[in-house]
């Protein structure tokens, strides 16, 4: 099933034109309503005008996470506050959070984008939906709420945490969809095992699996387990929140929302813009943004981008799975992960010498995260309740820090290998390719 | 009165407390007594040597965490209830054991003490059936 056919099968020439159109008005809007493109653009020596078609996205600058962080909270907005209907927040990164702020319409086309996606999964109004994701300042729970919603299915807002009951509601209100992280529905695979419930008690049909990355592997045993079929949807909060790009059911890469987000492929290094099909990293840019709109923000998710008619007939371009990141962060358990957060907090410990290790690994489905880090000689005691009071104010902060609990384990002094030139700090073993 | 004991920080790691004792053993420091406390993911390895001073340089130079703590050794009569006396008369005395372990030999037995007040416990243990060891 194809939600919106006008868009979703538009042919290349006509999506090419849109595109341009709307970029058009876009750099017209953030030139005159947002002064740090303004001087971005001034400083590049562009004008508006300067843009006509899609092809002369190139010569915009390029948006970054630290753009975000520097002109928080409210610095990259073009709406006023009157407008502003609603704000999210990002999860777990270094500094300052990142701010979002939606207009009406940015809602509507969420909604809109959202309904695509599950359409798409083959979700329809008489399916029973629940959504998964944690509600909050996390753009996953609202915005795939408000995306079942406008699809006419009944949805359930059943955010996470309290497992059992939840299962309890899949079973006695018959619910057929889930949208959640790929990894909390491996866990309620393993819940609805204790319980003793089997997956034929349940009625679960179809799952929409992100906001995280995961295997074909995780695939199948989800799959397997609950009994569904499950699809992966992408997004992020910088560029709307879930619903940026979806799979069909022909499951080869994921058909993006173009007529709202132009996605391109760059090289992280020199930033050209290369080819579809060459390996890079996605950049997006949001065409029809009121509230925050982007020019090409760099993501730093490395995939390729796909064109050509798909066998579903959509003719939108795809994106490949994200083969991993162009900078050092972590996605564990959802949430975003710098090294250099459990750097800050262990050099604000003196107990500590500054050398550490993260080691994330899988572990009966759920991410974990070890961080090793060596004491100081000067701070090793004869005493084991003064070693893991200092070993607990570590896992404290840490919990604090990044919003996941962390196993730290206190390492002999020079155990922690040392590496020349730039420290090597993460060792992740889950499979993720 | 008292002997130091050395503390040797060790992570879990398979192979980790015959290295410190094939590097005292390679330069022929015997190992008196020893205990081992151990958590989820480290433990402490407390030891009584003859040798402190060249123990400590010789792990040390292999690059463990080596401490040195005071703790008070005393020799009881190898007979049942003379631990147990000498127990009753610290508790007596409100001292308390922070940790303690013992080796038994012959007809008599060495038992290592960390108490909580050294100085009151080396008092008590003055009027108790047994000898305080000042070497090892």
């Amino acid at each position: 099933m194809i939600w919106n056919p006008n868009k979703e099968c538009m042919s290349r020439k006509n999506m090419r034109e849109l595109q341009g159109k709307r970029l058009q008005k876009l750099v017209q809007y953030v030139y005159h309503n947002v002064p740090f493109y303004r001087h971005k653009m001034q400083e590049m020596n562009i004008s508006p005008e300067d843009i006509v078609t899609i092809d002369d996205i190139v010569k915009l600058p390029f948006t970054t996470k630290q753009d975000l962080r520097d002109n928080y909270p409210y610095g990259l907005q073009a709406a006023p506050a009157s407008e502003i209907v609603r704000v999210h927040a990002s999860s777990g990164t270094t500094g300052n959070p990142t701010i979002v702020g939606y207009t009406r319409k940015d809602l509507a086309v969420w909604s809109e984008v959202m309904t695509r996606c599950l359409t798409a999964f083959g979700v329809t109004r008489d399916d029973t939906f629940s959504v998964s994701y944690g509600y909050g300042l996390f753009t996953g729970g609202l915005g795939a709420h408000y995306g079942v919603e406008n699809l006419g299915a009944t949805v359930i807002p059943a955010s996470t945490g309290n497992t059992e009951k939840h299962i309890r509601l899949i079973r006695d209100l018959n619910i057929t969809g889930i949208a959640c992280t790929p990894s909390y529905a491996l866990y309620l695979a393993e819940t609805l095992d204790k319980m003793g419930i089997s997956k034929e008690q349940i009625g679960l049909r179809v799952g929409a699996f992100g906001a995280e990355p995961w295997t074909e592997n995780m695939r199948k045993e989800i799959e397997e387990r609950l009994g569904l079929k499950g699809y992966n949807i992408y997004g992020l909060s910088e560029i709307m929140g879930p619903g940026v790009s979806y799979e069909c059911s022909e499951q080869n890469g994921s058909h993006i929302n173009e007529d709202h987000f132009y996605p391109e492929i760059i090289n992280p290094e020199t930033l050209e813009q290369l080819p579809y099909g060459e390996q890079g990293e996605l950049v997006f840019t949001t065409l029809t943004k009121e509230g925050m709109p982007l020019l090409r923000y760099r993501t730093k998710d490395l995939c390729t981008l796909m064109e050509g008619e798909c066998p579903c007939g959509r003719t939108s371009v795809r994106m490949s799975r994200i083969v991993g990141r162009s900078d050092d962060m972590l996605i564990i358990r959802g949430i975003n992960v710098f090294p250099s957060q459990v750097e800050s907090v262990i050099l604000e410990m003196p107990e500590f010498e500054p050398q550490y290790m993260l080691i994330v690994d899988r572990i009966n489905n759920l991410d974990t995260l070890q961080v090793q880090v060596e004491v100081r000689k000067d701070y090793f005691s004869d005493d084991i309740g003064s070693m893991l009071a200092m070993k607990k104010r570590l896992s404290d902060k840490l919990k604090s820090v990044l919003s996941i609990s962390a196993d730290v384990r206190l390492m002999e002094p020079g155990s922690i290998e040392r590496s020349q030139g730039k420290g090597k700090h993460v060792i992740d073993n889950r499979k993720m390719q | 009165m008292t002997i130091k004991q050395l503390t040797i920080f060790l992570e879990n790691r398979t192979g980790r407390i015959n290295e410190v004792a094939r590097i005292l053993g390679a330069n022929g420091i015997n190992m008196k007594a020893f205990s081992m406390a151990e958590t989820a993911d480290f433990g402490l390895l407390r030891l009584i040597v003859p040798e402190v001073e060249k123990a400590v340089q010789v792990l040390r130079d292999a690059s463990f965490a080596v401490m040195l703590t005071d703790v008070v050794c005393l020799n009881v009569p190898n007979v049942p209830g003379a631990l147990s006396e000498i127990l009753e008369s610290l508790a007596c005395n409100d001292i308390f054991i922070e940790y303690m372990y013992a080796f038994s030999e012959g007809d008599s037995a060495n038992v290592v003490i960390r108490p909580n007040d050294i100085e009151k416990c080396l008092g008590v243990l003055k009027d108790c059936t047994c000898t305080l060891l000042q070497t090892v």
